[in-house]
């Protein structure tokens, strides 16, 4: 691979994007890549936008990309994927949980929830769409949620080289490994 | 060995424990908290701890190097103000073994209340400046750094940004170097900052400023790589990563990692080597002022300009005028700011608060700057640690002057009060301030992710301490009228803050519920529902600020995968349309 590629992962503060992106590191370094992430703590813990971005290649410089620069955009929230769009090339591809949670200041009565932030991103952009939390609750637990948008991101990334289950069954805690492994394969297959 | 995947902050702790550090102290604050949560696995090899602020620690620090141990401290931007008065004593005094003072920068103030670029107090204090630009550095400059500190007879100031601290990039681990503590001996006439010894002291300072200057001009941390003659590009941190992916393959760099002093025989003799300079530096022109005032023409700031963090498009567009184009989606984000979590112990106080219009809450730094925001709007002021006492006083004394009746009430937590909030109660009782001074104790130092504070009863170390008792310190300072309430009994909340604004002799309220989030405590954990035939739609429940709450259909509905059952929305409900199911 010549070219870098570079992943934004973006969604709400708890919905485990940090866990996501850690596993597609751990795959892209057992694939032999030199890779930079860079994610935003603090403030963004309680319920905040959050994003962690991902960028590999044979050398790599920025841990940081900016607007115009994103191959794939994994959005854990739909909206978000609406507030991050400007960051995807202009073929990039975009992963999207139809999924939907009010902010703060929505839930304080300030503002609405954004109408058709899904269709105004399948007119602009390449998108595969997938309800990941009913997925993650019928397989048992919402929280694996991450897990499966993961395998939606690697089958829109066609990056089937690398062993993800058996990097996924190293990174998760042991007791979520079957739950996880199961996540990950509904994803890939949803999309 | 292989190499593995560290941030920036898991790097420098790393790079302390192989350079030999001992003595570590630290106080807790975005983006610089991670390196001492990752002290206590190397504390075999040294010792680390929280201090109760930035000030104590480096004071700590510089004893510990007083006594001949390679010491650290760690602290956010911000937090180097208050610690700045030993800095600056310890750069004239100089050192015994080696120090240095990490301060890691916020630009675009991810988590802070400033942009503030600390690069400008290694040249006030002058001392000297080293600044890592991803993990690898970030482990094998402090190596460099302790060496710096000990050759030159000063701390060494450490900068990382929240990028450098947060990002992650591959790192080859060395082995630790064991330095051995020298023994300590009776030292006044250097560590004593009388002014006779000050007087004494400058012109060494300035000495040593100008031997470090020459070091820099062939030292292993400043590196050129010539590429090319046409562009040259000077460049230090963060910025030089972003350059790299930003400037053709010929581009020549000459990469600073030592920025204070700058290495100006170096920078001459680059300059000389290509046709166009560029100085590429995120926040303020602190190399580009300097270079130009040696009479070297370069081009930054008027391209780059001096606010928020770069990144590599943001500077493509900035230095050559390539704007991406993203089509208009027709709709737009609604804003997603930090909130209070659902059960937060916060949430029952500021509730309160807000319902009483002739209340004045001055606030502070912590996860309960977030009561300031809507819906509770229950803070007006936010200055600094320390400051919700002390701002308070200032308010209360002044709207004393004009007879103005209402009440000021200032907000610390638990950690802020050990941290500088003693201080400011023990200004309220001396000069008779006529404010209620307020602890919202959760038992833990929350924002920063769980650190353990004299609170607490934890030592970084994982060690049983002692336990102060925030109502016990505030009982021996002559507050008469100590009130310890659950936030989360709203009509008991209500009642503590009448009664201590109504309060002839001093009065203080301790707020006392853990956070939630603490592990290794049993949390009660329930959740509540909507009756929706008794609920009208009112909407009275949204004004608790609960992220689990919404209205749909005009009806309260509660998330379930947020509730956390603790019936502060149910006591605001005027229908009892809301109950917890156990």
């Amino acid at each position: 691979m010549k070219e870098s590629k570079s992943a934004l992962l973006v969604g709400v503060g708890g919905q485990g994007a940090i866990l996501t992106a850690k596993v597609l590191v751990n795959g892209l370094m057992k694939a032999g890549y030199d890779v930079k992430m860079s994610e935003v703590h603090g403030m963004s813990q309680r319920g905040g936008s959050v994003s962690t971005q991902v960028h590999w290649g044979e050398k790599v410089w920025s841990p940081v990309i900016g607007k115009g620069a994103a191959d794939i955009i994994v959005a854990f929230e739909k909206m978000e994927a609406v507030r991050y769009a400007d960051f995807l090339k202009p073929d990039g591809v975009a992963v999207i949980n139809d999924y939907e949670m009010a902010s703060s200041s929505i839930a304080a009565g300030l503002c609405e929830y954004p109408e058709g932030c899904l269709e105004a991103m399948q007119k602009h952009y390449r998108c595969l769409v997938l309800n990941a939390e009913k997925i993650a609750e019928n397989l048992g637990n919402a929280k694996c949620m991450n897990i499966v948008l993961f395998g939606g991101m690697v089958k829109a990334l066609h990056m089937d080289d690398i062993d993800w289950e058996a990097v996924i069954a190293e990174t998760v805690p042991a007791k979520f490994k079957e739950l996880n492994l199961q996540a990950y394969r509904a994803g890939y297959a949803a999309v | 060995m292989d190499k593995v995947l560290l941030s920036g902050n898991e790097a420098i702790a790393r790079g302390a424990y192989e350079a030999g550090a001992r003595m570590c102290s630290a106080y807790p604050g975005t983006p610089s908290t991670e390196i001492f949560e990752n002290l206590p696995q190397f504390k075999d090899a040294l010792y680390c701890e929280w201090a109760p602020n930035e000030k104590v620690a480096v004071e700590v620090a510089y004893g510990a190097c007083i006594a001949g141990a390679r010491s650290l401290c760690a602290m956010k931007h911000v937090g180097l103000n208050v610690a700045a008065d030993p800095v600056f004593t310890a750069a004239y005094n100089g050192v015994n073994a080696g120090m240095v003072i990490v301060t890691a920068d916020d630009p675009s103030m991810h988590s802070s209340q400033n942009e503030q670029d600390n690069r400008h107090y290694a040249r006030a204090a002058k001392i000297p400046l080293v600044e890592p630009s991803d993990s690898q550095e970030c482990k094998d400059f402090m190596k460099e750094a302790y060496k710096i500190s000990e050759l030159f007879d000063a701390p060494v100031l450490f900068r990382t940004t929240t990028r450098v601290s947060h990002s992650k990039s591959l790192v080859a681990l060395g082995e630790r170097e064991e330095k051995e503590i020298t023994p300590y001996v009776r030292n006044p006439g250097k560590f004593s900052c009388t002014p006779a010894l000050a007087y004494r002291n400058h012109p060494k300072v300035e000495k040593h400023m100008k031997e470090l200057e020459e070091y820099g001009n062939t030292c292993c941390l400043n590196k050129m790589e010539i590429r090319g003659h046409k562009v040259g590009v000077i460049t230090a941190s963060i910025a030089y990563l972003y350059a790299k992916d930003v400037f053709p393959e010929d581009t020549s760099f000459l990469k600073l990692g030592l920025t204070n002093p700058l290495p100006m025989k170096l920078i001459k003799d680059f300059a000389s080597q290509v046709e166009k300079l560029y100085v590429i530096e995120e926040l303020d022109p602190f190399m580009e002022e300097q270079i130009k005032a040696a009479g070297i023409d370069c081009v930054g700031k008027e391209l780059t300009g001096n606010l928020y963090e770069f990144n590599p498009q943001l500077l493509k567009e900035r230095l050559f005028g390539e704007k991406p184009q993203a089509p208009d989606l027709g709709v737009a984000a609604v804003s997603r700011p930090p909130a209070l979590c659902p059960g937060c112990p916060h949430r029952g106080f500021f509730y309160t608060m807000s319902r009483h219009k002739n209340f004045i809450v001055t606030g502070d730094i912590g996860c309960y700057t977030l009561g300031g925001a809507a819906p509770l709007n229950a803070a007006d002021t936010c200055v600094c640690m320390g400051g919700g006492f002390t701002v308070g006083m200032g308010i209360a004394k002044t709207l004393a002057l004009t007879g103005d009746p209402r009440k000021v009430f200032g907000v610390v937590g638990d950690s802020t009060f050990f941290h500088s909030g003693m201080t400011g109660a023990a200004e309220i009782i001396y000069n008779k301030g006529n404010m209620v001074p307020v602890v919202l104790d959760n038992s833990i130092t929350g924002m920063t992710g769980h650190q353990d504070n004299p609170g607490s009863g934890k030592t970084l170390q994982g060690e049983i301490a002692e336990k102060l008792r925030i109502e016990k310190i505030l009982a021996s300072m002559g507050y008469e009228f100590i009130q310890i309430v659950d936030p989360q009994d709203l009509k008991a909340m209500d009642e503590a803050v009448v009664k201590a604004a109504a309060s002839e002799v001093p009065a203080a309220i301790v707020v006392r519920r853990p956070c939630l989030l603490i592990k290794g405590i049993k949390h009660d954990i329930g959740k509540c529902v909507v009756d929706t035939d008794k609920c009208i739609g009112c909407k009275s429940c949204l004004r608790v600020g609960c992220p689990a709450i919404l209205v749909e259909n005009k009806k309260a509905r509660i998330d379930q995968n947020q509730c956390v059952g603790c019936t502060v929305c149910a006591q605001v409900c005027p229908k009892g349309a809301i109950t917890r199911k156990e």
